[in-house]
């Protein structure tokens, strides 16, 4: 990694969080997909949840994204009790989640993509168009910040790898003023080096205030990256434990809800 | 992990060559496809082909099929189809005309409900295919036979039993909007230019092209304008982005359901300004009006660039595709071949371009 992305302490525990999640329950019909679970987030930190399928992580996080109206419990945004009942309601205020479809079309270029639904415009009337020239430099400029230098902003998305895929719809995210984003299993299709770029971006993200949800099942990737780890389990939180205070083995078994998981030989530090 | 990258030129990006740039351009297959046509009936036809008015003589039917080709074009780049753009040249032709003669309006008031009229119709078209999350195919499928038995039964009450509505050009002759939808354009001009024996003329002196039919002009206009709202305008992204991915594209904040419907609104309006130039043209209407033309206008789509998926394809393809059409239905005429051919040439056509526009899908999605 980076050295700016190596270890460091998880910013201050004063900073009042900017999401905060009370016992939020979910029921579908006789179903309790979440029962009870806090979480909340500060600006500049990395905040993980794990679990393992159908631990209630995509049900929480469309939640917290607006997509889904919690059964029980509340969301504070900025102190302020939320009453999201679209994603759109939670992208006004600064809550972008990208989910793995990545929201992006591999035929339209970059630039094209990047501000899909929010073209700047230039010219009135009947003359109004988009503002071409500003749209490229300023997705050439975001992509940079993310260490990302484009070939031609004119480049179809499908040109790009998915880890660059991943960067774009991240850079999209927070050049609209994401103060949270969601980011749902950014790494799980994605290779070694295409995850570790998307890590750093994620650290650049960071880097910048924002405050990240990380979505994982894989506890490498979120130890590499994460400030603060949640884990759940059967619809509920298990603990948070912050960096440092918790080993790999810990949390893999914790998302495995204590049950042993079936060692076998080459599983390495008794992680996978 | 790659180190902080230089803000300068990227040392990845090798100069495109003018050649590969032009690969990823849409369009590219239609203008070729223009070139070797050309080059064909150079080498086969009558040089009178190639003079001003065997070039009038082929836009004119390209123009009538391109209007309607560049509607099916935004409407394919949205990602639906529209099958009942013929019929809906002949029923928009029938109310055009039974709104003219029929009632004796004005075409101030017969031009603006026509297109309103067919705008009304191609709406139903779309929010049936949007409500129901049907294929556009099948839908607009069933409008084909709806709206063409709709214009027989309607044809055989306008006019107590035939299937033709005559008297227009008497009824609008006088118009003062008929010139801008009928007859040639710039007349003026070209009898000037006669004067000067800058252009053909017959033995009395006056031009052997009188003007540039308006359709042509139309033609013109109406590619001009569908080429950048797609390249330059908010809307024209909304048009790719929709038939890209629809739920991409919505979850984007694109309005993905009205850009589709007013798409369809789009088409039909073309397929009503067809039936007003070339009823006005023939100053009457029939029940065959627009037969067939919603498989060549999506013909002369696809051989512009159009995927059949949606999200990719330009007006500038279309208007050149349905140039290739009028080239070769005419052309025929032209050379010594049976002008039956046409028909093979056309699904020859339909079959290259559909193979070569998948191969510039993959080519510009890279090798991934």
């Amino acid at each position: 990694m980076e050295q700016e992305s190596g270890f460091r302490p998880s910013t201050a525990s004063n900073v009042p969080p900017i999401v905060e999640m009370k016992n939020i329950e979910k029921h579908f019909g006789n179903i309790i997909a979440l029962a009870g679970v806090s979480f909340d987030v500060r600006s500049g930190e990395c905040h993980c949840l794990l679990g393992d399928n159908g631990a209630g992580k995509s049900t929480f996080i469309k939640t917290m994204s607006g997509v889904h109206q919690p059964t029980h419990g509340e969301l504070l945004f900025e102190g302020k009790r939320m009453d999201f009942t679209t994603p759109r309601d939670a992208m006004e205020v600064g809550i972008a989640t990208v989910f793995q479809d990545l929201a992006m079309i591999p035929l339209m270029s970059v630039t094209r993509n990047f501000f899909m639904g929010r073209e700047p415009t230039v010219g009135r009337g009947p003359f109004k168009r988009m503002d071409i020239a500003r749209m490229n430099t300023e997705t050439m400029g975001a992509m940079r910040k993310m260490g990302i230098n484009l070939r031609v902003p004119d480049q179809a998305v499908g040109t790009l790898s998915g880890g660059e895929r991943q960067a774009v719809a991240i850079a999209r995210a927070v050049y609209f003023g994401a103060k949270i984003l969601i980011l749902d299993e950014p790494t799980s299709a994605l290779g070694v080096r295409q995850t570790s770029n998307v890590l750093a971006t994620v650290d650049r993200v960071r880097a910048q205030g924002v405050g990240v949800v990380f979505i994982s099942h894989n506890v490498r990737h979120a130890l590499a990256v994460g400030d603060r780890f949640t884990v759940l389990n059967r619809g509920k939180t298990l603990g948070t434990a912050r960096r440092g205070e918790i080993s790999p083995e810990e949390l893999q078994n914790m998302m495995a809800g204590g049950q042993e998981i079936v060692q076998f030989e080459g599983a390495q530090g008794g992680t996978v | 992990m790659r180190g902080s990258p230089p803000a300068s030129a990227d040392e990845r990006l090798k100069t495109e060559s003018l050649g590969t740039r032009l690969m990823k351009r849409p369009e590219l297959g239609a203008i070729a496809g223009v070139v070797l046509v050309t080059i064909f009936f150079l080498i086969t036809a009558d040089q009178a082909m190639f003079t001003l008015s065997g070039i009038v003589n082929f836009m004119t039917p390209a123009a009538q099929l391109g209007i309607l080709a560049i509607g099916a074009a935004l409407l394919m780049i949205g990602g639906e189809f529209d099958l009942s753009i013929g019929s809906m040249v002949a029923f928009s032709g029938l109310f055009f005309a039974a709104a003219t003669v029929t009632l004796g309006l004005p075409l101030f008031i017969t031009i603006p409900a026509t297109f309103v009229f067919a705008a009304l119709v191609g709406s139903i078209n779309g929010l049936i295919v949007i409500r129901s999350g049907l294929p556009s195919f099948i839908v607009t499928l069933a409008f084909l036979f709806i709206l063409r038995g709709l214009s027989l039964v309607g044809l055989k009450l306008a006019t107590g039993g035939s299937t033709q509505l005559r008297g227009v050009r008497d009824a609008t002759e006088d118009d003062l909007l008929a010139p801008f939808f009928s007859g040639d354009a710039f007349k003026g001009l070209f009898t000037w230019l006669a004067e000067r024996g800058w252009v053909e003329t017959f033995g009395n002196g006056t031009p052997k092209v009188p003007g540039i039919p308006v359709e042509i002009i139309w033609f013109l206009i109406i590619a001009a304008l569908a080429t950048w709202v797609l390249l330059r305008t908010r809307v024209g992204n909304w048009i790719f982005a929709s038939g890209g991915d629809p739920n991409a594209a919505t979850n984007s904040g694109v309005p993905v359901r009205s850009v589709k419907i007013s798409l369809f609104m789009v088409t039909a309006c073309c397929a009503a300004m067809v039936a007003i130039i070339t009823v006005m043209d023939a100053g009457s209407t029939d029940a065959r009006r627009g037969f067939q033309k919603e498989f060549e206008a999506i013909i002369a789509a696809v051989i512009g660039g159009c995927l059949l998926t949606g999200g990719y394809g330009s007006a500038i393809g279309a208007f050149f595709g349905a140039i290739i059409f009028g080239m070769v239905v005419i052309g025929l005429t032209y050379t010594g071949f049976d002008q039956d051919w046409f028909q093979v040439f056309l699904g020859g056509m339909l079959l290259i371009a559909v193979l070569f526009n998948n191969a510039i899908c993959k080519r510009v999605i890279g090798g991934r």
